[in-house]
């Protein structure tokens, strides 16, 4: 299997670089298997990987209908953060975090994990109030937060409008140093090449068309490459997760699948060293490695499973960064795409046992999923290793809506276009 | 994306406000019968294919309109007032009540 080193790279250079080995084996499915994982994107991957490393359990598949790493996690704008409010989401966001500063030593493979910070603006006196509110609430859980002026907003990032005539002027902003970017598809194939290693099994072009049953048990799945018998069949779809439970004869599930789409202009040189959020609108920006800005907003509002979007949501994501930066009216964008993600009706993800017999579910990620990766595999591997949530997964069931027991961070209501 | 409202004609999508899943049926207001509020709230079809949803034509005539629309092209296959028209609603909320007032 691949192994990198400055070596390997002078001497693959020179060689023509047709010496380089799969970082991953192609196997065709065994009959059976201990654990199914249906979705090879980052959350699929990193379940498998724990599954093999803290549980001991390598007799599984990842199944995964198109190539790897083809969905979200190769859709996202890569920021990591774990600044909530609530205590449920700030514990187990912090958990990923703490994972992902140790992820490359951990996976042996770069995923260039940057914390850069991540600056929220708050652009009205109340909003800088409420940002403290959550910097304390962070801050009683152990995570680090501050509060900046605008002074110091300025020098941080030179660019950003802070003047008294900006279409809405910033107060001030809530910073977490620790968050930052990382390299999304190498997060989805460190984790591919560290299950594989320890015996994963990693389908690919392999679509679940339906469940094996036995009795009312789940105990496998047809797919386009024949039938894959197992004791434990998980999900960790994301914005496919209606269509995948419908083939399990669930009719309705607390989610909405939208779609969320992304950019990225042409290189330009060192522009924003951190992750920068608007307050007034729905934008978030930072930059490559490669120097192209990479920014989004909102997701588009209605229903769809398209991996495209419409003109509108463009035009007020192009609006919310010149509102911000004026300097980048000149600026091209390179590319746009869009990934459809599970909207959950409290903005906050579902990582359970069930809902059938033999069945676990890894869904809601809405459009946060990116920096959860981590720990909702970590997670999800010992919900299905154990029978039973770990207890920082513990409140991210899929019956606490019908219980009362919403975890909804931005307190929109059960209304998932909002979240 | 554009959304043919039958009194305006076809107007941008900018125009209207997304309302939601068309399928859900709202209990009458006095009911008790906590499930089907519970799938009222929080129970979606979520359907890859033609979805029953309604929009508002709040940028123009501010007609509430059922509109069935493809979530895999956006392509839109129906469009009409919601007033007065309970053909095109799609059983689900019915189903749903049903079921759970079977259980309740």
């Amino acid at each position: 299997m691949a192994e990198y080193s400055a070596f390997s790279l002078l001497a693959n250079a020179l060689k023509g670089n047709k010496d380089w080995k799969p970082a991953w084996r192609k196997p065709d499915p065994k009959a059976s298997y201990d654990v199914i994982i249906i979705g090879g994107g980052g959350h699929g991957l990193a379940t498998a990987y724990y599954l093999a490393k803290e549980h001991g359990i390598t007799n599984v598949a990842v199944v995964e209908k198109g190539w790897l790493g083809s969905g979200n996690v190769g859709r996202n704008t890569t920021a990591v953060r774990s600044n909530y409010l609530l205590p449920a989401n700030t514990r187990f966001y912090e958990h990923s975090m703490k994972l992902w500063e140790n992820l490359s030593h951990e996976l042996n493979y770069n995923v260039m994990f940057s914390q850069r910070g991540c600056l929220n603006l708050a652009h009205t006196p109340a909003q800088f109030d409420d940002y403290a509110r959550r910097g304390n609430a962070m801050r009683h859980l152990g995570v680090d937060a501050e509060l900046m002026t605008k002074a110091e907003i300025k020098r941080l990032i030179p660019a950003l409008d802070v003047s008294d005539s900006a279409r809405f002027p910033v107060v001030g902003g809530l910073m977490q140093r620790r968050a930052g970017t990382a390299r999304h598809d190498a997060v989805a194939w460190g984790y591919a090449r560290g299950a594989d290693r320890r015996g994963v099994d990693i389908i690919e072009n392999c679509e679940v068309t339906g469940f094996l049953r036995d009795g009312d048990r789940i105990s496998g799945v047809t797919t386009s490459r024949g039938d894959i018998r197992a004791r434990k069949v998980a999900m960790a779809v994301a914005g496919s997760t209606g269509r995948v439970m419908q083939l399990a004869g669930i009719e309705t599930m607390p989610i909405e699948s939208h779609v969320l789409q992304a950019f990225v202009t042409e290189s330009l040189k060192p522009f924003i060293d951190t992750v920068v959020t608007f307050g007034m609108g729905h934008f978030y920006m930072s930059q490559s490695d490669k120097g192209g800005l990479i920014y989004g907003g909102d997701i588009d509002g209605y229903n769809s499973y398209a991996q495209r979007g419409n003109l509108p949501v463009v035009d007020e994501v192009m609006s919310e960064m010149l509102a911000l930066f004026p300097g980048l009216a000149r600026v091209r964008m390179l590319r746009s795409w869009g990934g459809v993600c599970d909207m959950s009706m409290d903005g906050s993800p579902i990582i359970t046992t069930g809902p059938l017999p033999g069945m676990y579910l890894n869904c809601g990620w809405c459009y946060g999923g990116f920096k959860a990766t981590p720990a909702s595999g970590w997670c999800f591997a010992w919900t299905i290793a154990k029978d039973q949530p770990h207890d920082l997964n513990a409140p991210f069931t899929l019956d606490r809506f019908h219980r009362g027991l919403v975890i909804d961070d931005k307190g929109q209501g059960a209304n998932p276009r909002l979240h | 994306m554009l959304i043919t409202c039958p009194y305006c004609g076809p107007r941008d999508v900018i125009e209207f406000t997304y309302q939601g899943d068309g399928n859900r049926e709202r209990p009458d207001s006095a009911s008790q019968n906590f499930e089907a509020w519970n799938a009222y709230v929080y129970d979606r079809l979520n359907p890859a294919g033609d979805h029953n949803e309604i929009w508002q034509h709040s940028g123009g005539c501010r007609a509430h309109l059922r509109v069935v629309r493809n979530t895999l092209t956006h392509e839109i296959s129906s469009v009409a007032f919601v007033r007065g028209d309970h053909q095109g609603r799609g059983d689900h909320g019915s189903a749903a009540r049903r079921k759970a007032e079977d259980k309740a």
